[in-house]
């Protein structure tokens, strides 16, 4: 769109650069002007972020090492590495959320990943309909976490629909060896159509005569599936890979709806019990040393899969 | 691109597509016919339990369980009525809660388009020292997950001074939480939405600020009356990601508001379900609530499809 406006402007402008140019002094009171044009602009942006975004990081590192309470009447004092010794040694529901976590992450980022490619494969075909399925399968997507979490907690139901239908009689939240695996497949269902749009614009990243060269040499499908497809989505495949990672391993919503972090502990997380602790008990230093621990993890877990996928 | 940063986010940003490029509606693969079968069972899996919802807030609780053996489940047949919307009604004000989410949602999608595109265009199109520190420090901070620094959020917003708009003037209080500005403040400046606009703008032809600079037109205007006109896929993609994750928020109203009246729709389900299952759970009741607060997103999205997924598709931040 743009490049139509442009060869006719850009002709009109190259002889103002000259002029603007030429006198030294001129030249530097456009760039002053320019640059506090600059500042205005980026002013509400840089303010807004600085105080709700970099301040409250540089809290959390800093309120971890003291034992701040909400509504408390006595000023923060310095714990040392007390928060810390606690999650540590003292918390089993700290230890149990990591655990959990750690499981969410591994079952979740391969198979929902996965699967969303299987999808993208699916829909990238040209056939009648096909937008219609791929709006279809993005529904769950645009619906709230809430929502999702709350309707599937129906379902699971032990006169629920899935018992109805596949003909168990589990109490799958209620009981501490399903209801993990129920929050991940219900999670894995609501989250898979937005990977499946990433995966799709991907491949269709891919130039198309690369196929054309590739089945001129007789490969076969799976064989330009595996040559061209496969190396095509490398970058698509670094950057899902890491954003899944991230949104898995802040697992509340889900939880928060279904569980409640039970039974006996068995669906809790690292975030759930950071907002429990956080917020539900007001202990803002221990909510805080928790966070910074997880945020710790959670930058560990990305600097090692960025290295890990690195382009040789 | 940037050249600095080397943090995860900008292999992030690598993979961003250009904000514009639609998907194509039809795909690339040749089409083989048998793909439908898969196809429409997993149509069937993805759309059933949304049908199951909806049918359900139309039923009373004896019709819900006949029907789940069977296919009346996912239908709305037999004896239908609003009574599960009146319940909902009766029990919680969710008109109060439509409103506040509505408010607060438009007013972080408005405020947000101005502040960031505002941000993007200095980023993109004018010159000053740092530059590429601060695009470089922005992107950074698009892999720190909300929920690490929640809590300092939710201390920092409680020792913050509001000032509160009387009849006869108006006076400091402390503390934000209950209040549209803590609903509304932190969610404005978005770096994403940042990044979005500096990649859509570096793609307009930087000859077209000169020549309206040689017309005498100041900054603003070149970015409000030349620049923003051509970046109109930049605005849409930066209100469809925006719009979604707002009106879905959860933590972070759970954590500041208290008071039933400022409620919004998402955190307005976690009480309803609360005050419900006192005398055993009315799940035709909370289906209706579920119903209510999603039918207005996916009439949107269907409206919008195109929109949506190619938003989507050019973005990869979860909100």
């Amino acid at each position: 769109m743009s490049s139509t406006v442009h060869p006719s402007r850009a002709a009109g402008a190259a002889p103002a650069r000259g002029t603007a140019a030429t006198p030294g002094r001129g030249a530097s009171s456009i760039n002053a002007q320019e640059r506090r044009a600059a500042y205005l602009f980026l002013a509400p942006a840089v303010v807004l972020l600085t105080v709700f975004l970099i301040v409250p990081v540089i809290m959390s590192f800093a309120l971890g090492f003291t034992n701040a309470r909400l509504g408390a009447d006595f000023a923060p004092e310095f714990v040392g590495l007390a928060q810390f010794v606690r999650a540590l040694t003292a918390d089993p529901t700290f230890w149990a959320g990591l655990r959990n976590i750690a499981v969410f992450v591994l079952v979740v980022v391969p198979v929902q990943g996965g699967l969303g490619l299987a999808l993208a494969l699916l829909v990238n075909q040209k056939l009648r309909g096909i937008t219609a399925f791929r709006v279809m399968f993005f529904m769950p997507v645009v619906t709230s976490m809430v929502v999702v979490a709350m309707l599937w907690r129906f379902m699971y139901q032990q006169d629920g629909l899935i018992n109805a239908i596949f003909g168990f009689n589990v109490d799958w939240l209620n009981d501490p060896t399903t209801a993990l695996p129920a929050v991940i497949v219900m999670s894995i269902w609501q989250g898979v159509g937005f990977h499946m749009i990433l995966w799709l614009s991907g491949l269709q990243t891919i130039n198309h005569d690369l196929y054309e060269a590739a089945s001129l040499d007789g490969a076969s499908r799976w064989q330009q599936f595996w040559n061209v497809t496969i190396p095509g989505l490398r970058p698509t495949f670094v950057f899902i890979f890491i954003t899944i990672t991230i949104a898995a391993f802040s697992l509340f919503t889900q939880i928060d709806v279904m569980t409640s972090g039970g039974p006996a502990n068995a669906t809790t997380t690292l975030v759930y019990h950071i907002i429990q602790m956080g917020s539900g008990r007001g202990d803002v230093g221990y909510g805080s040393a928790l966070s910074l621990i997880f945020f710790i993890i959670v930058l560990a877990v990305t600097l090692l899969q960025r290295a890990l996928t690195k382009e040789d | 691109m940037s050249s600095n940063a080397p943090t995860p986010a900008t292999t992030a940003a690598a993979a961003a597509k250009p904000p514009t490029r639609p998907l194509r509606s039809s795909g690339t693969d040749k089409g083989n016919p048998w793909t439908y079968i898969p196809l429409v069972l997993l149509a069937v899996t993805f759309v059933l339990p949304l049908l199951f919802m909806i049918s359900s807030s139309f039923k009373p609780r004896d019709q819900i369980l006949a029907d789940l053996t069977s296919w009346r489940a996912f239908l709305p047949v037999g004896d239908l009525s609003l009574d599960n919307y009146a319940g909902v009604f009766d029990r919680v004000p969710v008109g109060q809660f439509f409103w506040v989410s509505t408010v607060v949602t438009v007013s972080i999608v408005v405020l947000g388009l101005i502040v960031n595109s505002m941000a993007g265009f200095a980023l993109a199109r004018l010159n000053f020292r740092g530059r590429g520190v601060l695009l470089g420090i922005i992107i950074a901070t698009l892999i720190v997950p909300f929920e690490t620094f929640a809590i300092p959020m939710v201390y920092l917003v409680s020792n913050l001074p509001r000032v509160v708009l009387h009849s006869d003037g108006f006076a400091l209080r402390m503390g934000w939480a209950n209040s549209y500005e803590v609903l509304i403040i932190p969610f404005i400046a978005n770096a994403f939405s940042i990044f979005l606009f500096t990649q859509y703008y570096r793609s307009i032809p930087k000859e077209l600020d000169e020549a309206a600079r040689v017309d005498g037109a100041g900054w603003f205007r070149i970015y409000r009356s030349v620049i923003s006109p051509l970046a109109g896929p930049a605005f849409a993609t930066s209100a469809i990601l925006t719009f979604l994750p707002q009106w879905n928020s959860y933590l972070w109203p759970l954590l500041v508001i208290q008071q039933e009246n400022m409620r919004p729709v998402q955190v307005g389900m976690r009480y309803f379900f609360a005050s419900a299952t006192a005398e055993g759970t009315p799940w035709g009741q909370i289906m209706a609530y579920t119903s209510l607060i999603t039918i207005p997103v996916i009439l949107v999205f269907l409206m919008f499809q195109r929109a949506f997924i190619s938003s989507i598709a050019s973005s990869g931040v979860k909100g």
